[in-house]
């Protein structure tokens, strides 16, 4: 169960190599938080990712989970609520693409969309019904200021972003008053291995801030929070900025 | 049976989770919801009153207790009355004054029924005296998991399990409660302030066994040479003869003033560290340094937050935590240094209150031990206070002292064996009557109990 300040005891990570993840399985293991599932492809990265929050003292287990076969996600969700109450579901899986590849190969920018949305889409329903069932729980969903104006540099990314942005704050809608929380964190530029090599944005922040911003989410409850919280009133500027200004400004 | 699915929360208004309400009108609809109650449980709801999760139950069932409420026989003689457990202190109170009788124990608020009484097993200012609430039970009815109605005598391991067992034995039905007999409704309340903590403590340890009822308010946002000053407040029923001539005409009137509801909405950060300090100052000052024999109304002196409907929304959205431990005597220099790091840190409390229980009471997990109580609310959005709040329970469990299950929306599940040393037989005996886990609650969820 979560506390009084939103803390949860047990964590499901869908996306669970994701840095940001970590970061916050790292900070709510520090809380209250004593089991984790990590869901993810099974690979080396995903047990190490395991064994290091054994390490902090929490109970690791994981779950074959792969975004792009929805199909399978009623199996692999199912399994993992069969064991217990999930207190937070933090969905934090998504790729970047690779704009100038993905403009030419609608087929991989077919991919971006279907990892960061369609997957979404399906894992967020799986998981919002378990969680009604229990009366309870948080649902955490990864967006990004990139969902909230398409830009030229990565417009594909965006706008998967902005439908998964779109969808979540539907079912946070639709789940009012049923005990579930739905909160969606728009963070900025974050530094992390999905940026590597990329040049760096203004207000640029850390899996670490990040981390920090969903813990302070969940204790005040929050439907949307933007990291670092300055983003909130750039990006409002910037939405309504007209087309033609938008176009040309060097973000 | 009208049944539905709310969000529902505790009166610190933090952590809501989604329940099937259900309001037995009969014994027979009670149990009835009990038995069809699902995979995930059940537990029994009063008015509302215990400050975190003990009352909520998500994904199942949450039995709202209220509608049996009727009071069976009042015996004027002997003194005890025979009601329902969803009964609560305040009808009682407006019952049984008239004919000269009180509840044996009220804690800061007369809207907690009975069963609710039993299952916090509360204490109240004259716990020095008299104890916790269970302790004035006969007996009580109790439906338990497989559906039957087991009649439950006092001294027995059920009883004991059940008495501060937070809902999670059964549901209470009906209770026989020996009454405290009164000359006449008003309080005569002796005042006096302390200048610090240590002055505090010197005046209860030297002077409370004079009082039926005591208690002090601390002010917490005092630092310095005035820590932990305080006013204490303590006292007796009014004997017939101490009355004014004209309050003699009704001396058993019960009389309630009640305020305006606190808004729906209140603004949030209204209480500040400067506006909660500049009312404790005003707080301390009004009280007199030292008057005795005063006569206040009872509501005055046992419940003065129950005149302020929804008092609980002025802390905001967020809602509060209630805070309340005990240590045991020996332990004065945990209660001092827990005081020193509550100031130190500014907290803006105005609600603190310290007592010093008497005896330890025979439930299982019956909160008081003989020793020094504090409790004080906060408001759940201060930064960084679930670290802080963590760091004081270890305090608290490492001079073997504990927290109050009734109050807790946020306690460590693993410092509960330390402080509810009889949680083992409490787990035994509810794996034995209860072995499919039909009674489950928030609170049994989060501290595995």
């Amino acid at each position: 169960m979560k506390d009084a300040f939103g803390l949860p005891q047990s964590l499901l990570v869908l996306g669970g190599t994701s840095e940001i993840a970590l970061a916050t399985a790292r900070r709510l293991i520090a809380r209250r938080t004593r089991t984790v599932w990590l869901a993810g492809r099974p690979s080396p990265a995903l047990d190490r990712a395991a064994t290091e929050l054994r390490g902090l003292g929490a109970e690791v287990h994981t779950v074959a989970f792969d975004a792009l076969e929805p199909e399978a996600h009623e199996t692999a969700l199912g399994k993992v609520f069969a064991e217990g109450d999930i207190d937070l579901v933090l969905l934090a899986f998504g790729v970047l693409g690779d704009q100038a590849r993905d403009e030419r190969d609608p087929a991989s920018a077919v991919r971006v969309a279907q990892t960061n949305y369609t997957g979404a889409v399906s894992a967020c329903l799986v998981a919002a019904r378990a969680l009604q069932a229990q009366g309870h729980g948080s649902l955490v969903v990864l967006s990004s200021v990139a969902g909230e104006r398409a830009r030229r540099a990565n417009f594909i990314y965006g706008s998967s972003k902005a439908g998964l942005d779109a969808f979540a704050q539907g079912l946070g809608d639709a789940l009012y008053g049923t005990g579930v929380h739905v909160m969606v964190v728009r963070p900025g530029f974050v530094r992390s291995k999905m940026t590597a090599g990329l040049p760096e944005a203004p207000l640029a922040t850390t899996p670490e801030e990040v981390a920090a911003a969903v813990e302070l989410g969940l204790r005040r409850r929050s439907e949307t929070v933007w990291v670092p919280g300055a983003l909130r009133v750039v990006m409002s500027a910037l939405r309504h900025a007209p087309r033609a200004v938008f176009r040309r400004l060097p973000v | 049976m009208p049944a539905d699915t709310v969000a529902v929360t505790g009166w610190g208004r933090t952590a809501p989770t989604a329940a099937q309400l259900i309001r037995p009108r009969s014994y027979q609809e009670a149990a009835a919801a009990v038995r069809e109650c699902g995979t995930r449980g059940g537990i029994p709801r009063g008015l509302g009153r215990a400050y975190g999760d003990a009352a909520q139950n998500a994904g199942g069932a949450v039995l709202d207790m209220t509608a049996l409420d009727r009071v069976h026989a009042i015996d004027v003689t002997e003194g005890t009355v025979l009601c329902d457990a969803g009964v609560s202190l305040h009808r009682l109170m407006e019952l049984l004054l008239p004919l000269g009788w009180f509840v044996p124990v009220t804690p800061g608020t007369r809207y907690v029924t009975v069963g609710g009484a039993i299952g916090a097993d509360i204490h109240g200012k004259n716990h020095h005296v008299s104890g916790s609430f269970a302790r004035h039970v006969r007996s009580f009815e109790l439906l338990t998991a497989d559906g039957l109605v087991r009649t439950v005598a006092q001294g027995t391991p059920l009883f004991d399990a059940t008495a501060g067992g937070m809902g999670l034995t059964g549901v209470i039905l009906t209770a026989a409660v020996r009454l405290q007999p009164v000359e006449t409704s008003l309080m005569s309340v002796d005042t006096e302030r302390a200048a610090d903590l240590d002055d505090l403590m010197a005046r209860l340890t030297a002077t409370d066994h004079r009082y039926r009822y005591s208690v002090a308010w601390i002010d917490l946002l005092a630092r310095g040479a005035a820590t932990g000053r305080a006013v204490l407040t303590r006292g007796d029923h009014a004997p017939l003869d101490a009355l004014p001539a004209r309050a003699r005409r009704a001396p058993l009137a019960f009389r309630t003033p009640r305020l305006p509801a606190a808004p729906a909405v209140f603004p949030e950060g209204l209480l500040s560290r400067r506006t909660v300090g500049l009312f404790n100052e005003l707080w301390f000052r009004k009280a007199p340094r030292a008057r005795t024999g005063e006569l206040q109304r009872m509501s005055t002196f046992f419940h003065p937050l129950d005149g302020v409907p929804h008092w609980n929304r002025v802390y905001g959205r967020g809602g509060f935590v209630q805070y309340q431990f005990v240590v045991g005597h020996g332990q004065e220099e945990t209660l001092r240094r827990i005081v020193r790091r509550i100031s130190e840190r500014r907290c803006p409390s105005f609600l603190a209150v310290l007592k010093r229980f008497g005896e330890a009471d025979p439930g299982w997990l019956s909160f008081p031990v003989p020793g020094w109580t504090l409790a004080l609310d906060l408001p759940a959005g201060l930064p960084g206070l679930a670290g802080f709040l963590d760091e004081l329970d270890d305090e608290v469990a490492a001079a073997g002292g504990r927290v109050y299950l009734a109050k807790d929306s946020r306690l460590r599940p693993e410092l509960l064996t330390t402080m509810y040393p009889r949680l083992a037989d409490f787990r035994a005996l509810r794996a034995d009557l209860d072995p499919r886990g039909v009674f489950t609650s928030d609170l049994s969820r989060r501290l595995a109990l």
